[in-house]
């Protein structure tokens, strides 16, 4: 999933400076479980602004909404509706989210709620951990089911580095040592000749390096009639 | 030979290897390298330059180790993984070979948090293992990476780190070996503190043949103070120093003499581990002891050619 956080509600405010007419949007995809954009967080956003609002006499009209998922065109085109007569949406989804609702509603301001962090997994509750970089090439089998390219804080491929000590990564006695964690896997799983293989220069092509990224699944792209049949249906 | 570096010369000679470190300074002056290099001439076979190290900018390895050549002095640049991606690594290499560099060491680098500028982005496009692949590729195949020619391969004698002291303790044997396996001809370790572990590593290292594959030159640090000592101990990581070692200081009339005393007994000791082909001393912000360790320790019998011959 991905995990995010809300910015400070200062900054929330300071980005709506100047706006009227405002909606609220939150998704209850990934961000309502990592409790930064869901109906709740949603709800508590609207009315602290409101709040806000009769204070300092900014004079806002703040509406709210939640949908499915706000990375999703056929969600987010059911907000036609509670978009009109907005001048802003502060959106508390992700940045994919977001983005969504700016492209659907060009004429609208978006506004990003949340700073987007990674994509991860809640450890426990209220702890979020960042788990995979996206690196479009994965290695999990080589490592023991751990990404080292995003829990190792050099994205090191052939082992701890030399700061390695007691488990604990160099960076901060608060972050685990993704190497020593890998290291303890694959030893539990009696596969330690593993780390004896060099393993080459990374092909960083599928990651972010090589540019934005588009996945076309052919057999499920639509062709130019089924497209029309379609649009004709809806 | 493979680069005809001093340094391998002297390896290869089956002497007792000596390397110092010199840390570029915060300036657009080379006025302290210079300094460095008169007061160390003649007392090591190589002098480490430092990049960037503990990730704050300082004066490139590259440049000082220029400067070095011209004070005939021979270098060791060292390049991080963290500032440059394999197109900056492999260009940069080619221009330090033409400007004479013969000697490298390929290291991850300390993260960049740790420095005074921690809000900088890492790079971390190659690992030091892959470093040494690509160097190695380009001196024996004479191509880059990618497998295009190069017109003249750079003749570098390939240097890596090695670190006993962290964990896991038994992975480090293995990373040593793959270091090996992917192209280096030396290796400089960590400082170290707790003899009873490097010997441990150093028996490792000699039951799987390391040692008759590649040349360990073994990290020493003097130590100024017992507080040096404890700062190592707890706010470095992958340093471990034992309480012995800090207790002496503590207790001692003139620590700094007790710390260059510390370093000339483990030098001594050192020397007398089968495998270990040479010291690396590592006098932070000390250079000028460099030359009494080496008198002291009882290493300075050989004349160090400070005229840089490259066959």
């Amino acid at each position: 999933m991905i995990i995010g956080e809300q910015k400070p509600f200062k900054e929330l405010c300071a980005l709506l400076d100047g706006h009227k007419e405002i909606l609220v949007a939150g998704c209850r995809s990934c961000v309502a479980i990592c409790l930064a954009g869901g109906e709740k967080e949603v709800g508590v956003v609207a009315e602290s602004l409101r709040l806000y609002s009769d204070l300092n006499g900014k004079e806002w009209r703040v509406d709210e909404v939640t949908v499915e998922r706000q990375c999703e065109k056929e969600f987010v085109l059911d907000l036609i509706e509670r978009t009109k007569g907005k001048d802003a949406v502060l959106s508390l989804a992700c940045g994919v989210g977001a983005q969504s609702v700016q492209s659907l509603y060009p004429g609208i301001r978006v506004l990003p709620g949340l700073n987007t962090s990674n994509m991860g997994a809640p450890e426990e509750q209220g702890v979020f951990v960042e788990k995979c970089g996206g690196c479009g090439d994965c290695v999990l089998h080589l490592t023991g089911g751990i990404c080292p390219i995003v829990r190792c804080a050099k994205s090191l491929l052939n082992g701890p580095c030399g700061g390695s000590q007691n488990g604990k990564c160099e960076i901060s006695p608060d972050v685990p040592c993704a190497w020593d964690q890998i290291y303890h896997s694959l030893e539990r799983l009696g596969r330690l000749d593993l780390l004896e293989e060099l393993i080459p220069p990374k092909n960083w092509l599928p990651s972010r390096s090589g540019g934005p990224r588009k996945i076309v699944r052919p057999e499920a792209v639509l062709t130019p009639v089924e497209k029309e049949l379609r649009g004709a249906k809806e | 030979m493979k680069s005809g570096s001093n340094l391998e010369k002297v390896l290869d000679a089956g002497n007792f290897a000596v390397t110092a470190e010199i840390g570029p300074p915060k300036s657009a002056s080379a006025e302290s390298i210079i300094k460095h290099a008169k007061e160390m001439k003649g007392f090591a076979d190589a002098f480490n330059l430092t990049d960037n190290q503990t990730a704050m900018a300082r004066m490139s390895s590259i440049a000082s180790a220029v400067v070095l050549i011209r004070e005939g002095l021979e270098p060791v640049i060292q390049m991080t993984c963290r500032d440059r991606n394999r197109l900056a690594m492999q260009s940069d290499i080619l221009g330090a070979s033409a400007l004479g560099v013969r000697n490298v060491l390929c290291i991850s680098g300390d993260h960049q948090t740790f420095g005074n500028q921690r809000e900088a982005k890492n790079v971390y496009d190659l690992d030091s293992i892959q470093q040494l692949m690509v160097f190695k590729r380009m001196r024996d195949e004479g191509k880059v990476w990618s497998g295009e020619a190069l017109e003249v391969a750079p003749p570098l004698f390939l240097g890596a780190a090695a670190n006993p002291f962290a964990d896991p303790f038994e992975f480090r044997v293995t990373r040593l070996a793959k270091k090996v396996k992917a192209g280096a001809d030396f290796i400089q370790t960590q400082s170290i503190f707790d003899m009873e572990r490097f010997e441990r590593w150093m028996s490792m290292v000699r039951a799987k043949g390391l040692h008759e594959r590649v040349h360990i030159l073994a990290g020493v640090m003097p130590l100024k103070s017992h507080k040096v000592a404890l700062y190592l101990k707890n706010k470095v990581s992958g340093m471990i120093v034992p309480d012995g070692v800090i207790e002496r200081l503590k207790d001692a009339k003139d620590p700094k003499e007790e710390g260059i005393q510390i370093c000339v007994e483990q030098i001594q000791r050192l020397r007398g581990i089968e495998g270990v082909h040479g010291v690396h001393i590592m006098a932070v912000q000390w250079e000028e002891k460099v030359p009494e360790i080496v008198r002291k320790a009882g290493i300075d019998n050989r004349r160090r050619d400070p005229n840089l011959k490259h066959n």
